[in-house]
């Protein structure tokens, strides 16, 4: 599980590189498997190129804040860059675990001159938070297993009756909740409104219930489409780079099901503790943040880059003819009935949900 | 020994009659000296690897300093609050105080978050007036009022006034499925959170069943072991051993495509028609899958001690008890298995006090009904809502309760009359 | 199993029963003609292949004390196991008092067994392994009781501090006698002892010798006794089976046995023996002509031997006379000696002769003994009885 990629730069980069301290390394954390490999190619290699800096990657931020508050309890903090949801980033903010971001100061402009804090999607940036990609968390299911076509709409998840086998289900509250309640009939706009209530809560854990015999457990991103590709599950919420990833590099049979979709968006944090290694951390986020680099990103995983300048250069999938724009999250079509995911709730209710949740699957 | 001599010589001036046990008692000295410093790295070892975290664990597990270390002066001004009304100024100017030092120094977070956990939304309340509250003067109370009724939730107050204290059973209380509310009233928790307590119970039947299964498993094949050549013993023992040389994880991996749906013995069963397509068993990611995984995974710890008791024992006993009128039943109960016992009981220790503690098998192939406690102790490690101090609470209470099955087999059985192998 | 007829052994009270001193070619009293065990043709292989008891017949009289002697690996435990129940006869009957038993399991056949190393239940007091047997058997706890304590008086140790205590707290001559003890309490017809004394120190075995032959006879219980100690079965036995290869070399009294023996295995294996190579070249009214290597002619008692034949001569070393006059000795062959050892109550010589280094004389240190020196010549003679002419090995 533990995988530690050491990138090492060219002797020729090295050489040019020159005094940007060769020995110096940069520990940072990451998701794994396919986005992993997406921030190699787009961010890592290209600046070990340049500078000669190391990066060790490790797998661990589905572990990102237990994590922090573990290193700077300790007082003993090794990651330098950690890569985090915005809600986790959002608490560990509060909790003074993380440096706080001066967004046009620390990131570099728009090509056109725009100022950071302009330039990237409206409401992602945080006080700690410099965001990536946008990512959607759905559903998507085996077509094998649906010769007659499979779900379309969130309803259709429910209906164990048409749609037989297996769900696999991230084991957390968040969005699973929310979809519950949808496909109990709460409106979208109303989907939090419910859930901040003791009767709204109970009512989403009543929906899952119903499917809670037919459902197995993920944590790990890469997950889903293994357990759609080994049919251990015929439908799973997934995050959509992976089901792309699965589509277009195994030649999967799988479907998205784009019907509320909820996008969330990912991004860099930087622990506190690493005031002497501050100005290589700000070199590297300076570069892997601009706008060509998150363009670049959406080369090898469908994700939308959180810059609004970073859009018109997205192209196509790797080598490939593929044009990555119907993939993307963000793509309107794709859109459609998306339900925004509410940092701000879930950090107020998750500690409650999440332990209800836990009680619940466990119980 | 000449260090005797120079041993014997000094009591002499000292005293009359005991120059020679306190000679002994030096000369032992000396040895019990040596006899430590060979043990004192590995003492030490543990001591900073074992002791010291148990410790630590222990002391988190009951540490409770977010309200009294990050909203200090608030925690003193409440001390003379009745708790029947909302709090009077001083208390609303010391919050004030507090956040601003708070946000400054980037405390006040740590202290939001210990409350949110037990009134969802406290968190960004504070927050938001935390960020707000250096632009105000006194009088606070109204300012803070105004901002956000809940100010005036006395559930809030009492709960802050609660955890000013250092020390707190709260998280002991939460890992029995207890909670200690605002008013320090202990009560069960509300149906939906109770969990702790049936993980605790299921954690102890389902290891007692795996225990029962490695007997019923170990008990002949130990036999077999035993009395059979020492060629054919090896070559058993090997095949009994091989689970010990590979890796946990290759083996509970090896049990997943065994047991899962699209795996061997599903595909069997379908090919031999016992079973159709639509009725394949789901023998992984549950308490099935538990209960084999970890019987396999724990079977050589019955097995060793069993072997090694049963090889002890002649044959003859057997005989002897036959040949004097016993019927083979009768002489396997009344004299072999009385003699097996030692290994019999240590096995059970050891094989109950592993799985008890088990972690990585339950959580790769024991879905959610076939988790063990241990497997909620690291989920409180874990993920974005990780409670580190229930986690030591939890491992605290599991700790305690291994240590009670061992004074427990302590007394019926005798810890040194065990067999370990 | 059922008990002997009329009043049973352990109640009349043994230690008033004096033992007779000497060995009786026969003892206890023989209540039918009927044997108390008969092996009719057995035949036991572990492997298929090869046979380790070949072709067995013996019957053992009521009362009788029959030990099988042999070295390791002829056979003897095997016959043992066999009448005890825990291996079956690959072919062949045994019949145990005219029953026959192969199919009877082993805690049927009420034989009372000793083993080898005592086999006592280590988890049970003394007093618990001699209940045991009366225990399985539904014996009221109170004549238990007064069994056991009969059981222990005989070996002994009835003096009630050895009731409670473990096997492990005994030495190992007390826990032989409570392995005694247990295998007589339920008063079987047969007691089989597996080299029952295997464990014990010299001075000990010799006195529990004395001690199980005084029991055996007091109570008049059939006794199969497995030893490789020959001192051991001549001591205690009414008769020898020697055994050897799977077949039984002879089976004979003990003082038959040494004075007799049958073949060349018997002569070398019970007691000392010289032994001389010759070659028969005549029989005359059973005494044969031996020539030996060296020329010499010897006259011997023809027992296994034919004419024309090459023969083994036995003669035991307290028999040969060193210049025997006429009247002992028909013969005399030269030797020469090659060492002389002191032993205080006799002298052994040890000479060549006829080509055999090892020939060794006994003689009784009497006064007036003569010494010889290493390197002397001197003429050795015997009476022709006592040489035997047997098989040539």
């Amino acid at each position: 599980m533990k995988r530690v990629l050491i990138l090492t730069g060219s002797v020729a980069a090295i050489a040019l590189g020159g005094a940007v301290a060769q020995d110096q390394q940069l520990t940072i954390v990451s998701w794994g498997g396919a986005y992993s490999n997406s921030q190699i190619k787009a961010y890592h290699e290209p600046y070990t190129e340049k500078t000669g800096v190391k990066i060790v990657n490790e797998d661990k931020s589905a572990n990102a804040l237990a994590g922090i508050r573990a290193q700077v309890e300790a007082d003993n903090v090794t990651w330098d860059i950690v890569d985090m949801l915005q809600a986790d980033a959002q608490r560990a903010c509060d909790e003074g675990l993380l440096e706080i971001v001066d967004h046009n100061e620390w990131l570099a402009p728009a090509p056109d001159g725009t100022p950071a804090s302009e330039d990237f999607i409206e409401g992602q940036l945080g006080d700690c938070y410099i965001p990536q990609i946008l990512y959607a968390t759905m559903f998507a299911y085996n077509t094998e297993a649906f010769p007659d076509g499979g779900p379309q709409t969130i309803e259709d998840i429910w209906d164990v009756e048409k749609f037989p086998g297996t769900r696999a289900l991230q084991q957390i509250p968040q969005k699973n909740l929310e979809w519950a309640l949808i496909a109990d009939g709460v409106p979208d706009d109303e989907v939090y409104e419910v859930l901040a209530t003791p009767e709204g809560q109970d009512r989403a854990f009543a929906k899952l219930d119903e499917i809670k015999d037919h459902v197995i457990w993920w944590s790990e991103g890469a997950q889903p489409p293994q357990m759609l590709a080994d049919k251990e599950a015929v439908i799973a919420t997934a995050y959509n780079g992976r089901i792309f990833n699965a589509q277009v590099n195994e030649d999967q049979p799988f479907e998205i099901v784009w019907d509320r979709q909820m996008l969330e968006s990912d991004g860099w944090v930087v622990p506190v503790g690493n005031d002497d290694k501050m100005e290589l951390i700000r070199d590297y986020l300076f570069f892997a943040t601009d706008t060509q680099r998150l363009a670049d990103q959406a080369k090898y995983i469908s994700y939308g880059p959180a810059r609004s300048s970073s859009a018109p250069l997205v192209g196509t999938f790797e080598d490939t003819d593929i044009d990555m724009k119907p993939h993307m999250p963000t793509n309107p079509e794709n859109l459609e009935t998306a339900v925004t995911f509410d940092v701000q709730f879930w950090t107020d209710y998750g500690d409650a949900l999440e332990e209800r949740f836990n009680a619940w699957v466990a119980g | 020994m000449a260090s005797t001599d120079g041993a014997i010589k000094e009591p002499i001036l000292a005293a009359d009659g005991t120059p020679l046990k306190q000679a002994l008692r030096r000369s032992q000295a000396r040895e019990r000296r040596a006899a430590f410093l060979l043990v004192a790295p590995l003492l030490l070892f543990i001591l900073i690897v074992f002791a010291v975290p148990i410790a630590s664990m222990i002391w988190r597990s009951v540490y409770n300093p977010e309200v009294r270390n990050f909203l200090p002066q608030t925690a003193a001004a409440l001390q003379e609050w009745d708790g029947e009304d909302v709090p009077p100024e001083p208390v609303f100017q010391a919050m004030a105080a507090d956040m601003i030092v708070g946000v400054e120094k980037r405390t006040i977070g740590r202290a939001a978050a210990r409350i949110n956990r037990e009134i969802p939304g406290a968190r960004s309340r504070m927050m938001r007036t935390a960020r707000e509250v250096d632009e105000w003067s006194a009088p606070y109370r109204e300012k803070f009022l105004e901002t956000d009724e809940r100010w005036s939730d006395l559930d809030f107050w009492r709960l802050l006034k609660r955890e000013t204290r250092l020390v707190t059973p709260a998280y002991y209380l939460l890992a029995l499925d207890y909670e200690y509310t605002a008013d320090g009233e202990i009560r069960p928790r509300p149906e939906v959170y109770r969990i702790y307590k049936a993980l605790f119970w299921r954690t102890a039947w389902m290891s007692m069943l795996i225990t029962g299964i490695c007997i019923l498993l170990a008990y002949p094949i130990s036999y077999l072991m035993a009395t059979q050549p020492t060629r054919l013993a090896n070559l058993l023992l090997i095949l009994v051993l091989l689970p010990f040389w590979t890796s946990l994880l290759v083996r509970t991996s090896a049990w997943i495509v065994l047991l899962q749906q699209q795996g061997v013995v599903n595909e069997l069963l379908v090919a031999l028609n016992v079973i159709d397509e639509g009725g394949r068993l789901r023998m992984i990611y549950n308490r099935t899958g538990t209960i084999i995984a970890m019987t396999h995974i724990l079977l050589p710890f019955m097995v060793l001690p069993l072997y090694s008791v049963m090889k002890t024992i002649p044959p003859s006993y057997l005989r002897a008890a036959k040949s004097l009128g016993a019927h083979p039943f009768r002489a396997w109960w009344r004299v072999y298995f009385p003699l097996t016992i030692p290994g019999l009981a240590a096995g059970c220790i050891l094989v109950f006090i592993l799985a008890i503690g088990y972690y990585i098998t339950p959580a790769l192939v024991g879905g959610d009904s076939g988790i063990f406690i241990s497997n909620l102790i690291a989920q409180n490690m874990q993920g974005s809502s990780a409670q580190l101090k229930l986690a030591a609470a939890l491992a605290t209470i599991l700790l305690v309760a291994v240590l009670v099955v061992y004074w427990v087999f302590n007394k019926l059985i005798g810890v040194d009359k065990l067999k370990f192998g | 199993m059922g008990e002997t007829k009329g009043e049973s052994y352990l109640l009349s009270d043994v230690k008033d029963a004096e033992p007779a001193g000497l060995p009786r070619v026969s003892s206890g009293d023989v209540r039918s003609n009927r044997p108390m065990v008969h092996f009719d043709k057995v035949q036991k292989s572990y492997d298929g292949e090869t046979l380790v008891v070949k072709n067995f017949n013996l019957e053992i009289r009521k009362g009788e004390f029959l030990t099988m002697l042999g070295p390791s690996g002829s056979g003897k435990t095997t016959c043992l196991m066999m009448v005890a129940g825990f291996e079956p006869a690959t072919h062949g009957e045994i019949y145990l008092d005219g029953q026959p038993i192969n199919s009877v399991p082993p805690h049927k056949r009420g034989i009372g067994m000793v083993f080898q190393n005592y086999a006592l239940f280590p988890h049970m007091t003394i007093a618990e392994n001699l209940a045991f047997p009366l225990d399985v058997r539904g014996i009221g706890k109170a004549e238990a009781e007064k069994k056991v304590q009969r059981a222990l008086d005989m070996v002994q140790m009835g003096d009630g501090s050895f009731h409670g205590r473990r096997p492990a707290q005994l030495s190992g001559g007390q826990q032989q006698r409570v392995a005694l003890a247990r295998a007589l309490v339920f008063e079987p017809k047969l007691v089989l002892m597996d080299e029952p004394l295997g464990a014990l120190d010299k001075q000990l075995r010799e006195h529990m010798q004395l001690e199980i032959k005084h029991i055996h006879e007091s109570l008049g219980v059939t006794v199969i006794y497995v030893t490789h100690d020959q001192g051991e079965a001549l001591t205690m036995s009414d008769r020898i089976a020697v055994f050897n290869d799977g077949v039984v070399q002879q089976l004979a009294a003990p003082e038959v046995l040494y004075e007799k023996p049958e073949n060349s295995f018997v002569a070398q294996f019970i007691g000392e023996n010289n032994t001389l190579l010759g070659k028969v070249k005549a029989i005359n009214e059973g005494i044969a002509r031996v020539e030996l290597p060296d020329g010499e002619v010897v006259e011997a008692l023809a027992v296994n031997a034919g004419p024309g034949e090459r023969t083994q001569l036995s003669i035991r070393p307290e028999r040969v006379e060193i210049d025997p006059d006429e009247s002992v000795s028909d013969h005399t062959v030269t030797a020469r000696v090659e060492e002389v050892i002191y032993l205080g109550d006799h002298i052994r010589t040890r000479m060549t002769v006829a080509g055999n280094s090892d020939f060794v004389v006994k003689t009784r240190n009497r006064l007036g003994a003569r010494r010889l020196d290493p390197g002397a010549s001197v003429r050795v003679g015997w009476a022709t009885e006592d040489c035997r002419a047997l098989d040539h090995e």
